[in-house]
């Protein structure tokens, strides 16, 4: 009886010791201003749309300072949506360096990228300022907070987003969907085979 | 109780340590240590195999290549400090590559802490890198490299006898070209040997 009383205590130690957080290459870039939250749920959420659905429609405010709407990219553009769970933490602050490098690939498939947090303007702002600067819009979906995530489904229930990806043809049909442990970055030749998917 | 309960605890401790941890860092390179023991593929084109001097097909160590100063970049596609230094650190190779005194004698490696063949490749494209650049997709050198950010610089002087000595190791960019040879030079213990 004893023993079964003492031995969660043990294996709660032994979960502590095992469960360091992921390893990812902080860039130094941010010097040491990236709070890690440790290893995470690696996903937290239920899909609420899926492979073949029409992605639903959404405004949102972006760093520049205009709206951005899904539906005005409808027939000219195909749309990579990437939701990253939070500004200022490790996996996310690497993942838009590194499609920042590859305006190249988007153009080649006439895809525009949208980097969405639920993360307000003013967080946004100074978290990219580090990175350089971006070719891509970054939206806000801070109020009503996480709305655009719920929607589709990727908002987890500590409120940040999913390290998501969604590709959206020209008339505005989702054709792939990643929902990546939060804890990892998706490789990027998985978003680059599925814009290569999308044909002309 | 409270004992049982805490020697369980160490139990714990003492088995966690045993098992083969993924997530376990090794401390950083320090000058005048070694480096951690790990290989590398040779690579498959043919002219970073040149420029290394690997006359073997199997994977090498950093001691095996033909050089007296190894300059080791842990860099990552995804990292903007790594893509803004990329042109600087070309340069340092073609200072050295263009300096009959130096071209052979100080040859430079990437390795690209996390990221994919394809990620590696896509950095080379992009900034035309035209030294050796080495995948390490599962984080394996940068566990055994510290965990350390990036891009993070290690110098190793290779001895004749193919041993090997850390002689700079830190974390940032080159602080330019020239001043980083020179350093690179000093401290590696070659510009007192090349002195008449």
């Amino acid at each position: 009886m004893k023993r079964k009383i003492h031995l969660p205590c043990a294996l709660t130690v032994l979960l502590i010791v095992l469960c360091a957080p992921h390893a990812s290459a902080l860039s130094e870039a941010y010097k040491k201003n990236i709070y890690n939250p440790g290893l995470l749920k690696p996903t937290d959420s239920v899909l609420k749309v899926t492979v073949g659905d029409r992605a639903p429609d959404f405004s949102l405010p972006s760093l520049s300072g205009e709206r951005i709407s899904l539906s005005q990219y409808r027939g000219k553009n195909n749309v990579v949506l990437s939701f990253v769970p939070a500004a200022w933490t490790p996996v996310c602050s690497d993942q838009w360096p590194g499609y920042n490098i590859v305006e190249d690939l988007f153009k080649k498939h006439d895809t525009i990228l949208l980097g969405i947090t639920v993360d307000n303007i003013p967080t946004l702002y100074a978290w990219t300022n580090q990175m350089g600067a971006l070719w891509f819009p970054v939206l806000s979906d801070f109020w009503p907070h996480g709305a655009v995530a719920d929607t589709y489904g990727v908002l987890r229930s500590d409120g940040t987003a999913e390290r998501a990806l969604f590709v959206i043809d020209k008339k505005g049909i989702i054709r792939f969907i990643k929902v990546n442990d939060i804890n990892q970055r998706p490789k990027l030749e998985d978003l680059v085979k599925a814009l290569e998917g999308l044909g002309g | 109780m409270k004992s049982r309960i805490m020697l369980l605890a160490v139990a714990a401790v003492l088995v966690a340590s045993l098992l083969p941890a993924p997530t376990a860092a090794s401390p950083p390179p320090q000058p005048g240590g070694p480096l951690p023991d790990f290989n590398l593929p040779v690579p498959e084109r043919a002219a970073d195999k040149d420029y290394l001097g690997l006359t073997t097909t199997g994977p090498f160590t950093i001691a095996q290549i033909k050089a007296q100063v190894v300059i080791i970049e842990i860099f990552s596609m995804y990292c903007p400090y790594c893509q803004r230094e990329a042109p600087e650190v070309n340069r340092l190779y073609q200072m050295i590559e263009n300096d009959p005194t130096l071209k052979g004698t100080i040859k430079l490696i990437g390795i690209g802490a996390g990221n994919t063949p394809f990620e590696v490749q896509v950095f080379k494209d992009k900034y035309k890198v035209p030294f050796p650049l080495f995948s390490d997709e599962d984080f394996t050198l940068h566990k055994a490299f510290g965990e350390v950010r990036t891009p993070f610089f290690i110098g190793v002087r290779i001895n004749d006898d193919k041993t090997h000595r850390v002689f700079y190791a830190k974390l940032g960019g080159t602080e330019g070209a020239e001043s980083f040879v020179k350093l690179m030079l000093r401290l590696s213990g070659l510009e007192q040997e090349k002195k008449p």
